[in-house]
């Protein structure tokens, strides 16, 4: 009663008068002023690694999503040929200026020798137009003034071909995502339709649904040789357990490039499992089973190197279960099994989430491993993504395969967040 | 686990099958590492186990490989010692301040869309290594930072910064603030503090995520392979290079030096994370 009284007492006088600090500023404005500066330590302290992310990761992918979609060289190499071809309806052939624009396009080139580069570009377009433009080229100086269409036509009868100068005037546009339709075996036929590609050149979509496929299977597959030894770890006392947690540890800060190697030993022709599969009988000696270079090996290699990013959240969510809870669960009548599935099993979702999760979105992205046992049936996106980068050089299209990987990886990223909470990942 | 005497034979049989189950896994995820052993031990030149090393004869065992590793002619194994070490120790260095300063911003109760700030900071971690290097290689190329040390330890701070933002944050949970405002009390400036009082408290987890950084930057190899020149050859760019030909013993012997590192930073790491649990008052 008397407290009461007295709080009453406090707010009749806060509302009366303001209370104020020492130094005579309002109370209020004092705690606003010091969580104020609060936050800006909080913030500036966040801020170096913020800005250092920003222009040495975050740009770069924003650059990299730029190149995917940028289209600009055709256009920029030849501006006359498209300033010319806007007054023409792309029914007919076009009449004499778009013939002669592009007689001064190609010279101008020629001068500078850079027509190699729009060679390969309008290829994609339009497979022909390599040797249409080379030898147009090679003919250049021998092409008179006026009636540039006739002379055209001459040089290369593809000139007088509709389809030929459509093509060239679909090159035009700045910006196109026709990269991404080719990730999904998709490309424009001459009207601008999206059409899917020719049967046997349809090699993306069986790339994703492998990659996809190789990503669940190995999850699953880490899921379900995790559950029983994280179980084990937890409940096994400690001496025993922390022996135990070495075998996950170790080949956890094991090189991926030696645990790759040892499988490369382990699943080679000649390599000890062949030779016990020989040695059981299962396989003639002159008719061993390929383990490697096929999808076989990146299923095993796979599983084995991600195996303890399952094990890890599965262990710290299962050590906090207390076993009095299954013992409970056991003097009300369940079996064991019973207990299991209604008690313990729950419980243990958020470590299932968290390590099917982990796995997936590491699995979903690996390079290496699929690289060196995967051969050519076993490799995933990645690798697609690696030799266009590197061998076929084709960067925009690589870019667009990167992104795509990366718009799938960050959905996952995000359903991560909300069920677990990336600051309840677990290292070690 | 040993079972009371009156337990029924069915949950016997399901005891031993799960037992069973748990000791091929743990066989499975330790095994393929000591296959390599021997195998480096090897005096032949093929990477199978010749019937002299398997009937244990001296004669089947040399050091040859180790010897081939470092006199070797045209031996690339010098270089790229030395260039990993020196990337993934200025990498190390860079991870581990800039991390330890932005998790102490992110474990302060005033951050502000501390979740989105977090899930930024961790993506590095997240994002597929193919994507990061292709990013980072465009970049690199544009600056004139491609084929030089710089350009790979500046990608390998940003790799290795999300372990470090993730073990000082997961330490400074536990960690009592009043010790801190003691310390102002008593006239320290806030440098003072954190050099004095913080840092000592929170150093296992610096220090394990400096060596979550370290192993990183050391074994990375999808970003170096798009940014390194000849001159910044590593490790793992040269093993890669050498899988991809054919398994040398060479290798073996190099991967044996590795898994011999690897099991001292795991030793070192186990002490940190029970010395920090010790000191957090965790006690199992």
């Amino acid at each position: 009663m008397k407290g009461q009284l007295f709080i009453t007492a406090l707010f009749f006088i806060m509302s009366q008068e303001q209370i104020l600090s020492s130094d005579g500023i309002p109370l209020e404005q004092s705690l606003k002023k010091a969580e104020r500066k609060n936050k800006l330590k909080a913030v500036l302290l966040v801020a170096p690694l913020f800005l250092f992310l920003l222009i040495i990761y975050v740009f770069p992918i924003g650059d990299m999503l730029f190149r995917s979609v940028d289209d600009r060289m055709i256009t920029k190499m030849l501006p006359k040929t498209f300033q010319a071809m806007e007054n023409w309806d792309g029914q007919d052939l076009p009449d004499e200026p778009v013939y002669k624009a592009i007689y001064e396009d190609l010279k101008y080139l020629k001068e500078n020798k850079t027509y190699g580069k729009i060679i390969a570009r309008l290829n994609y377009e339009k497979s022909g137009f390599s040797s249409l433009i080379k030898k147009t080229v090679r003919k250049l100086k021998k092409i008179e003034e006026g009636n540039y269409k006739e002379q055209f036509i001459k040089i290369h009868k593809r000139w007088g071909q509709p389809e030929y100068l459509v093509a060239l005037k679909n090159a035009a546009p700045n910006w196109s995502y026709a990269k991404y339709l080719k990730g999904i075996d998709m490309r424009f036929d001459q009207d601008r339709n999206i059409i899917q590609v020719e049967e046997d050149r349809r090699i993306y979509k069986i790339l994703w649904m492998r990659t996809i496929n190789v990503a669940f299977w190995v999850t699953l597959f880490c899921f379900v040789l995790a559950y029983p030894i994280s179980h084990l770890l937890a409940t096994l006392p400690m001496k025993y357990s922390n022996l135990l947690m070495i075998c996950v540890l170790l080949p956890f800060w094991t090189s991926l490039l030696v645990r790759t190697s040892s499988w490369m030993v382990l699943l080679q022709q000649q390599g000890p499992i062949n030779d016990l599969i020989v040695w059981l009988g299962l396989a003639a000696d002159d008719n061993r089973p390929e383990l490697m270079y096929n999808v076989i090996g990146t299923f095993v290699a796979m599983t084995q190197i991600l195996l303890p990013f399952m094990v890890l959240p599965l262990y710290s969510v299962m050590k906090t279960i207390s076993p009095s809870l299954m013992r409970a669960g056991k003097s009300l009548g369940g079996t064991p099994l019973v207990s299991f599935v209604k008690i313990y099993f729950p419980l243990t979702i958020p470590g299932i989430g968290a390590g099917c999760l982990l796995v997936f979105i590491l699995a979903i992205g690996y390079y290496i491993t699929p690289a060196l046992v995967g051969g050519a049936s076993g490799s995933l996106i990645s690798n697609s993504i690696a030799y266009h980068m590197k061998s076929s050089l084709d960067w925009a299209f690589a870019s667009a395969l990167g992104t795509m990987l990366l718009v799938g990886v960050l959905a996952i990223y995000w359903v991560y967040n909300k069920l677990v909470g990336i600051d309840n990942i677990k290292l070690g | 686990m040993a079972l009371p005497n009156h337990t029924p034979l069915n949950y016997r049989i399901w005891h031993y099958t799960y037992l069973t189950f748990c000791g091929l896994v743990f066989f499975f995820l330790i095994a393929p590492l000591f296959v390599i052993l021997p195998l480096s031990f090897n005096a032949e030149q093929y990477i199978h186990f010749s019937s002299k090393m398997l009937a244990l004869d001296p004669e089947g065992f040399s050091l040859r490989w180790y010897e081939d590793m470092i006199y070797g002619t045209k031996n690339p194994w010098g270089l790229a010692t030395k260039n990993s070490l020196v990337i993934a120790f200025f990498a190390t260095i860079g991870s581990t301040v800039l991390g330890t300063v932005a998790a102490l911003g992110l474990s302060s109760r005033h951050m502000p869309y501390k979740a989105a700030f977090m899930a930024l900071l961790i993506s590095p971690m997240i994002v597929p290594l193919i994507i990061s290097g292709t990013a980072i290689f465009f970049f690199m190329a544009k600056v004139g930072l491609a084929a030089t040390h710089t350009g790979i330890v500046l990608s390998h701070i940003i790799l290795g910064t999300p372990f470090v933002v993730i073990t000082v944050t997961a330490t400074l949970s536990g960690f009592d603030h009043s010790v801190t405002r003691a310390a102002a009390s008593l006239g320290s400036n806030p440098v003072n503090t954190f050099m004095k009082i913080t840092l000592p408290l929170i150093m296992p987890g610096v220090i394990s995520g400096a060596l979550f950084a370290f192993v990183t930057s050391f074994d990375e190899v999808v970003v170096v392979l798009f940014l390194a020149g000849l001159e910044n050859t590593t490790i793992p760019i040269q093993m890669w290079v050498g899988l991809r030909e054919q398994l040398s013993p060479t290798i073996m012997a190099v991967a044996t030096c590795l898994i011999i590192m690897s099991t001292l930073i795991l030793v070192s790491a186990e002490l940190l994370r029970r010395r920090s649990e010790r000191l957090r008052g965790i006690n199992h």
